[in-house]
């Protein structure tokens, strides 16, 4: 049976799933309903001098009918008092010994740094979450993402901070920056426990196009908020793969960014997360939400043989590498399967548009499943993604998977194209149609303008 | 042991004849709008007589640009409202949907197009403006589905158009015809008044053209004469008791309900007799109206001319289907229906039908006597109007479509082939 007791860098909860610092966290009333539904462990919203917030404070993107995919906001650190904060941490830590309760901080000054610490310690926090992420509000009073894109000021409150803690100290960084490992190292440097990522992303997430203002719209303004949700998981796992291959960061990470489900979860801890954060799908679903995950998570680990996280941290990682080091060899190529395919030929104009011009529709009016040109098909997979049914589009493999030739070899054994017409390019070979074909193409009926249409 | 009670006022006819095909609500249009896969060279298009582009309107509903979903549709059909509520979707656009290939719903197009149609209506939103007068006048017969699609046309090529309408209202059998549950009357009349605003044709109701001083003076006064006539009363059957009261022809049931809704009274049993979407109609209107209805085919069920899903309907309002089976006679008692004589066709048993009603879905004659006072129209031997590719008849100056030339078929197919006539008859009077 599956165990997902969790240790992070010395922080213990009983599973691995946690509740970012975001308004899920503002108060003891909603950490205690979370614990109870099954949540392991709980940042709690940031603390520091209190803060007076705007309304409203998010915007959100949505696909089709698909709400919140993508989450903005423009709210800023707790705006209670720090002693309503302090008195609730220790009624939850009471209540719930063995879930973690995080404090997340953020102030200015030495002093205050200091003078914190020793208040959340005091109120029986397990662990500190150092805020250096939040891209809006914050940012512009040299706090949040101002010290996490400057690595140096990072490391060195980061050492402030460690003066003092007898608690683990986790920093967590933004992802507004070039390259997450330099302020990843730097918490290593400062001597940080333990990091988290990603913080929300500068955003702009839509228009009010009538009123000419983004949203979320305060009065008839604007300004940048920080993104979140579904959307900026590939992003985040990106930083996260970059900040465990890294040898120099080699203290846990807590996974942040999109995470609303098991699989994703299971995503981030194969990237080598050892818990992960979520904030979007609660706001979105609520706190119940972690009944699938906690589910998921078990029936995958018994499924593959895991009994610990352990098991299976950053079992992805080996299996990424540059892209110098890829086969060039792999060949694969699509296979529709007729009983499947539906007809909508959607793969057909997917390819011929945006692709490589290998997918054919029949002569024959009636017969709507188009065919795969073999010789055409680069593999790349696009026909695969767009078709709206499952498997009916597969990847079949070509090659004999007994060679393996690599960019690296090629440059090595110096077999790579040097020169812009050079015979070695890839493409050189490959068919393409004449440019003119394009417009002697025959169209469907409804493409050209109604008043043509005589059927 | 009829699932609805005889409606007494309005708004009980409006519960037993609740629409089949509601309009959505923002919300709905939204989420079905999102399930449109947006096919290459679909086939819902290819499978529309009009040819909308369903998925650019559907795209355009799903990018909050429902005036502009609702262009896309009238670019193609002037009764685009009419037609998203009335057409048998499930055997064309729906019925083509690819979906239907996999075990997912079929996207809900009539609705949407309703949708999208019904808030430029609402919104008395202009997207049309004759084009400047050509000189050229037309006069169109009959404004149905085919005279008002013809006449659309014609403005936007700068035709003067005048429509002769032998009755009161627009629209044809979209407002006379068409079963109540489908599109009500305010739907059906309200689309005609956001077209007529925006083409300005003129209609003159109540002015049937019944001899031949009035084709004379049609001839005389314009250049063109488009003929949307439609089809006549029901044909008689010819057996005995034909003529006993409450003895109806469908489509004049129909036209009676249509106008006089809960006023109507329909007795304790009806026997309808026929097999096609008329008589299925007729079948189902009974039974919402508190009948126990018995629907009397001469055929087997797998040969009825009516479309499964029309049947499947009137199944479920509660009619019951005999099949096999023809009239031989109407029984009467001083003058009133009390059964129906049926013989199987099979065995050749007799049996009779005890009924308050006999409604003849049967089929509609041709209107011959009209016609036979135009010279030079040649009809088929079924008495349908023959036409050339462009709809012209056999007398040059006269064009015609909708069912007076096709038979019988549905409004969306008078719509489209009423405005190829007005092409027709552009070819015909500005080509120099």
């Amino acid at each position: 049976m599956a165990n997902l007791q969790t240790n992070f860098a010395g922080i213990k909860s009983p599973n691995p799933f946690w509740l970012a610092s975001a308004p899920p966290t503002n108060s003891g009333y909603q950490i205690m309903k979370a614990f109870d539904a099954g949540w392991g462990g709980a940042v709690w919203k940031t603390l520091g001098v209190p803060v007076v917030n705007v309304s409203s404070r998010y915007g959100s993107l949505n696909y089709r009918d698909t709400r919140m995919m993508g989450f903005s906001n423009i709210e800023l650190i707790t705006d209670r008092p720090l002693k309503d904060n302090l008195r609730e941490i220790e009624e939850v830590k009471k209540r719930f010994p063995n879930h973690a309760v995080i404090a997340s901080l953020m102030v200015e000054t030495r002093e205050e740094w200091h003078q914190i610490m020793k208040d959340v310690t005091n109120a029986g926090a397990d662990g500190v979450e150092l805020n250096f992420g939040c891209p809006h509000g914050m940012c512009e009073r040299g706090m949040g993402s101002a010290v996490g894109q400057e690595p140096k000021v990072l490391k060195t409150i980061v050492s402030w901070v460690k003066e003092v803690a007898t608690i683990p100290v986790i920093v967590k960084l933004t992802p507004n920056i070039s390259d997450i490992t330099r302020p990843a190292v730097a918490a290593v440097e400062g001597g940080g426990d333990a990091i988290s990522l990603i913080n929300t992303i500068q955003s702009i997430v839509g228009v009010d196009i009538d009123n000419f203002v983004p949203y979320p719209v305060v009065d008839g303004k604007s300004t940048n908020g920080g993104y979140c949700g579904p959307a900026v998981k590939p992003i985040a796992m990106n930083m996260l793969k970059n900040c465990a291959q890294h040898p120099q960061v080699n203290i846990p990470i807590s996974g942040i960014g999109g995470v609303e489900n098991w699989r994703d979860a299971v995503e981030f801890i194969l990237l080598g997360a050892t818990s992960v954060q979520v904030c979007t799908a609660v706001m979105h679903y609520g706190f119940g939400i972690i009944r699938e995950m906690i589910v998921g998570l078990e029936q995958y680990m018994d499924e593959k043989g895991f009994r610990t996280l352990d098991d299976f941290r950053g079992k992805a990682l080996g299996n990424i590498m540059h892209w110098e080091d890829l086969n060039l060899k792999y060949k694969i190529v699509a296979d529709i399967n007729e009983d499947k395919c539906i007809g909508c030929q959607l793969c057909y104009t997917a390819c011929e548009d945006g692709a490589h011009q290998a997918i054919g529709l029949s002569d024959d009016p009636i017969n709507r499943k188009p065919h795969i040109i073999e010789e055409n098909c680069v593999g790349c997979n696009l026909c695969s993604l767009v078709c709206p049914v499952e498997e009916c589009i597969t990847m079949e493999r070509r090659d004999n998977g007994k060679e393996n030739l690599t960019w690296k070899d090629r440059t090595l054994a110096g077999t790579i194209p040097k020169t812009f017409n050079d015979e070695l390019a890839g493409g050189l070979h490959h068919w393409v149609p004449e440019p003119g074909d394009a417009l002697k193409k025959k169209k469907p009926l409804h493409y050209q303008s109604p008043s043509q249409i005589v059927k | 042991m009829s699932e609805f009670k005889q409606p007494y006022s309005e708004k009980e006819f409006e519960e037993n004849f609740s629409q089949i095909k509601p309009l959505m609500s923002e919300t709905e249009a939204y989420y079905e709008s999102s399930r449109c896969l947006f096919c290459y060279d679909a086939p819902c298009v290819n499978a529309c007589p009009t040819g909308i582009d369903i998925p650019l309107f559907i795209r355009q509903i799903n990018s909050k640009n429902d005036l502009g979903a609702a262009k896309t549709i009238y670019n193609s059909n002037f009764f685009g409202y009419a037609c998203g509520k009335v057409c048998p979707t499930e055997v064309l656009c729906e019925g083509a949907c690819v979906y239907n290939n996999s075990d997912v719903k079929a996207i809900e197009i009539g609705r949407l197009q309703t949708f999208a149609t019904g808030k430029a209506i609402a919104s008395n939103k202009k997207f049309y403006s004759p084009a400047k007068s050509n000189g050229k006048k037309v006069a169109v017969i009959g404004a149905g589905p085919a005279g008002i699609g013809c006449a659309c046309e014609l403005r936007l090529n700068g035709f003067d158009v005048d429509i002769f309408e032998a009755k009161e209202k627009p629209s044809g059998l979209t407002v006379y015809g068409v079963a109540p549950y489908k599109i009500t009357n305010e739907e059906a009349l309200d689309e005609m008044t956001y077209l007529e605003k925006q083409f300005g044709y003129k209609i003159h109701y109540n002015k049937k053209i019944s001899n031949k001083e009035g084709i004379s003076s049609l001839e005389k006064n314009y250049d063109a004469i488009f003929i949307g006539i439609g089809l006549g009363k029901t044909s008689d059957l010819k057996i005995k008791g034909e003529e006993l009261e409450n003895v109806f022809g469908a489509v004049e049931f129909v036209e009676q309900l249509r106008m006089n809704h809960h006023k109507i009274s329909v007795p304790k049993r009806v026997v309808v007799l026929g097999g096609g979407n008329t008589a299925m109609d007729a079948a189902s209107e009974s039974a919402r109206m508190g009948a126990e209805v018995i629907l009397a085919y001469r055929r087997s069920k797998e040969e009825m001319g009516a479309y499964d899903f029309e049947f499947d309907l009137a199944k479920s309002v509660g009619v019951k289907g005999m099949f096999n089976v023809s009239p031989l006679e109407i029984i009467g008692e001083n003058g009133k229906v009390i059964g129906v004589k049926l013989k199987s066709t099979i065995d050749g048993s007799e049996l009779v039908e005890d009924c308050n009603w006999v409604i003849k879905a049967t089929g509609q004659s041709k209107q011959k006597e009209f016609l036979s006072l135009i010279d030079g129209i040649s009809l088929d031997e079924k008495g349908k109007i023959m036409v050339d590719k462009d709809f012209q008849t056999t007398n040059k100056k006269y064009f015609a479509a909708g069912d007076a030339v096709s038979g019988g078929k549905e409004v969306v197919n008078a719509v489209a082939d009423g405005k190829k006539a007005a092409h027709g008859i552009s070819e015909l009077l500005l080509k120099k």
